[in-house]
């Protein structure tokens, strides 16, 4: 097992040296500098910004100098925010995507497991296809067109919660709910068909044949058992949710990173835009290696298949 | 009667002719025709290919449908709400083109003013107002103020989706930016189908070295979040309907190539296989005649579910200032500028979001009716 670990987080280095060589060069060939009055500035003064900025050495020089600061964390100076080390600027903004994230995730799969686990027990019945309808609506709609219904019925109409910007819990209501729409309809339909495999095999029908009631069948020999595999899905979840932060948070006016990255896209800020890049890139290999990770230890035969390579 | 005892002679023995018994009941029935009759029993998806048409129509021929034009402006008919001949009787459905709004103040007098200010003073003299609540005691003043703008600014024709802050008529704009959508979601599906089908057909075909050195590649590139691969790509190329198409499908062939190696994988060690490579086939013969043949039921699946994740894309794409430059319409696009002025004219924003949730929930169902009348083993 040790091995394999190892392997892995080799691995994950690996793609994420690529993703940073990949995505400087990238930056290198686009055009715009941090000269925003080009015109009006003396040749020294271009130097002295340029110097500044790292942008006076050859490429080569540049690309190894900033795999060095990567490799201690240092992603370089924000073009925007004079003087502004852009770790600082995502280290500041990540604790409201983080919460955004936990709570859609955590109460969407709740809920999801929750029309999963009625769908199963009324099999075809109104229920059933009322929630089958939930979950085809939620894995459909962009998260986008949900948060713009919210903000305008929920926020301005009713006046219910706050419209946008970010403070009190009130405030994470309507953004919570938008995003949480997909992870609730993947829980469901997910839990659905866990359901309907568990409550058709044998040992339920034994339980059922000993007089444990509905109640007991279903919670306490059914739900345990789909829950396993329930674990395998919530990290593609994590990773959709990524994506889903980026237009949520500029909707509602959220302090945290995917707003940063989408003004940062407006505005050219090169060195935020790849700094954000590889946060997003090393966030979405760490959930990859969490459960690949995962898989071993729920199946031990994926483990056993790795050992004999 | 004793019931518990039935009497012998109660029982017939039934002939059974050889010849009768071996009669088929029923016309054989090929897969395509098996996979249509069970496509037929699913309302949903039958539903689902419905909504696609009339959508897929309404792309093609609802900018001609009226006399505007998607980028010509009219800066004097900014914001007009929607207004349709038939429809404007019925009340809630809001396409009477009048602008209603509640206006807020702290005494009436104060709330009249918002209210001239909020529509205009030019058009004062065709506000409705009517006072809902007269305020005090902390309670703001509530006014309900109308106004008929097509006949304030004395609008002969009707515009059936209203228009937006640049006065373009937004029917011919939305159904022109579903066109767009449409086709990029489909170039950037075929795109990903023929080159997912190729490499993961060639992959498991030969298998060995060949399979392992692409399936590396594979790795390496399922590593990379798709979603940093299209906005760096973006970056680069100038955003248009091409390159957006192109940054789509850079990862997007991914999943198809990774379903059709492990389906053919399966297939090449089959007997019929075997079979035709002991009569002599070629492989380009055994390719073409007997694997994709077997996978295309596959290769719809995949593909119906990669349009909508392809329309979805272009959408988020504009949403974060990547999408198509001004003025192209798409549906993402005409979203992004809905949300600029949802507070005052949400009409803006509606029918584009109707339209797009239309066409990914119709792809949805029907990719799922698909996958259950294809394989009934797969059905979840």
């Amino acid at each position: 097992m040790a091995r394999y670990i190892f392997q892995r987080v080799l691995y994950m280095f690996l793609t994420l040296v690529l993703i940073a060589t990949f995505s400087f060069f990238l930056m290198k060939m686009l055009p715009g500098t941090p000269l925003t009055m080009e015109d009006k500035l003396s040749e020294t003064q271009k130097e002295i910004i340029l110097e500044k900025y790292g942008l006076d050495d050859p490429v080569p020089i540049q690309y190894l100098k900033y795999m060095a600061g990567l490799a201690q964390g240092d992603l370089g100076i924000s073009f925007q925010f004079d003087n502004r080390e852009v770790t600082d600027i995502i280290l500041s903004r990540i604790g409201p995507s983080m919460q955004l994230g936990a709570q859609a995730l955590l109460i969407g799969t709740a809920l999801g497991m929750l029309l999963g686990l009625i769908s199963a027990i009324y099999h075809n019945g109104f229920l059933d296809y009322s929630s089958t309808f939930v979950a085809v609506i939620g894995k459909s709609i962009p998260s986008f067109i949900f948060a713009g219904l919210l903000q305008y019925y929920v926020g301005l109409k009713l006046g219910w919660f706050p419209v946008a910007l970010w403070g009190t819990w009130e405030h994470t209501v309507l953004p919570t709910i938008a995003l949480a729409m997909f992870p609730i309809a993947i829980a469901a339909r997910f839990m659905r068909t866990e359901m309907l495999e568990v409550l058709g095999s044998d040992f339920i029908q034994t339980a059922r044949a000993k007089g444990v009631n509905k109640f007991g069948v279903v919670f306490k020999h059914g739900v345990r058992n789909a829950l396993i595999p329930l674990v395998t899905v919530m990290g593609p979840l994590a990773i959709s949710l990524m994506t889903g932060t980026l237009v949520i948070e500029k909707i509602f006016a959220v302090p945290g990173i995917g707003e940063q990255f989408v003004i940062s896209i407006t505005t050219n800020d090169f060195p935020i835009i790849m700094g954000t890049t590889l946060f997003f890139s090393f966030f979405f290999v760490f959930i990859i290696l969490v459960i690949d990770l995962l898989y071993g230890i729920i199946d031990p035969r994926i483990r056993l298949a790795e050992g004999e390579k | 009667m004793d019931n518990s005892k039935p009497s012998k002679d109660l029982f017939v023995p039934v002939d059974l002719k050889d010849s009768e018994s071996e009669r088929l009941t029923r016309p054989s029935l090929s897969f395509w025709q098996d996979s249509f009759n069970r496509l037929r029993k699913n309302f949903g998806a039958m539903a689902g290919i419905v909504v696609l048409l009339i959508l897929i129509l309404m792309a093609i021929f609802g900018p001609y449908m009226n006399k505007f034009d998607p980028y010509s402006q009219n800066l004097d008919h900014s914001f007009i709400p929607p207004k349709v001949p038939v429809l404007e009787n019925i009340g809630w459905l809001g396409l009477d083109g009048v602008e209603t709004a509640i206006i807020e103040g702290e005494t009436v007098e104060s709330a009249m003013t918002t209210v001239k200010l909020r529509m205009g003073p030019e058009n004062a003299e065709f506000v409705e107002t009517r006072v809902i609540s007269e305020g005090g005691n902390g309670e703001p003043a509530k006014i309900e103020a109308k106004l008929d703008i097509y006949k304030a600014k004395n609008i002969e024709t009707s515009y059936w989706f209203g228009t937006d802050s640049l006065g373009r008529d937004l029917w011919t704009r939305t159904w022109h930016g579903t066109r767009i959508s449409l086709y990029i979601a489909f170039l950037a599906a075929t795109i990903d189908m023929v080159i997912g089908v190729i490499y993961g057909g060639v992959s498991a075909y030969y298998g060995g070295r060949v399979d392992n050195y692409m399936q590396r590649v594979i790795e390496i590139l399922v590593g990379i979040p798709n979603l940093v691969v299209v906005i760096l790509m973006i970056l680069i190329m100038d955003p248009g309907i091409l390159s957006i198409t192109i940054a789509l499908t850079i990862t997007g062939w991914i999943s198809m190539a990774r379903i059709i190696r492990g389906q053919v994988l399966k297939l090449k060690n089959q007997e019929f296989v075997l079979a035709s490579q002991t009569l002599g086939a070629p492989d380009n013969r055994i390719l073409k005649k007997h694997l994709i043949p077997n996978v295309t039921g596959l290769i719809v699946i995949n593909t119906m579910f990669t349009i909508p994740s392809a329309i979805f894309f272009e959408a988020f794409l504009s949403f974060i200032g990547l999408g198509l430059p001004t003025p192209t319409a798409s549906l993402g696009t005409l979203i992004d500028d809905g949300f600029n002025s949802l507070q005052t004219n949400p009409h803006v924003l509606i029918y584009p979001a109707i339209i797009i949730s239309l066409i990914m929930v119709a792809f949805n169902v029907v990719a799922d009716g698909l996958r259950d009348a294809f394989d009934p083993k797969m059905r979840e």
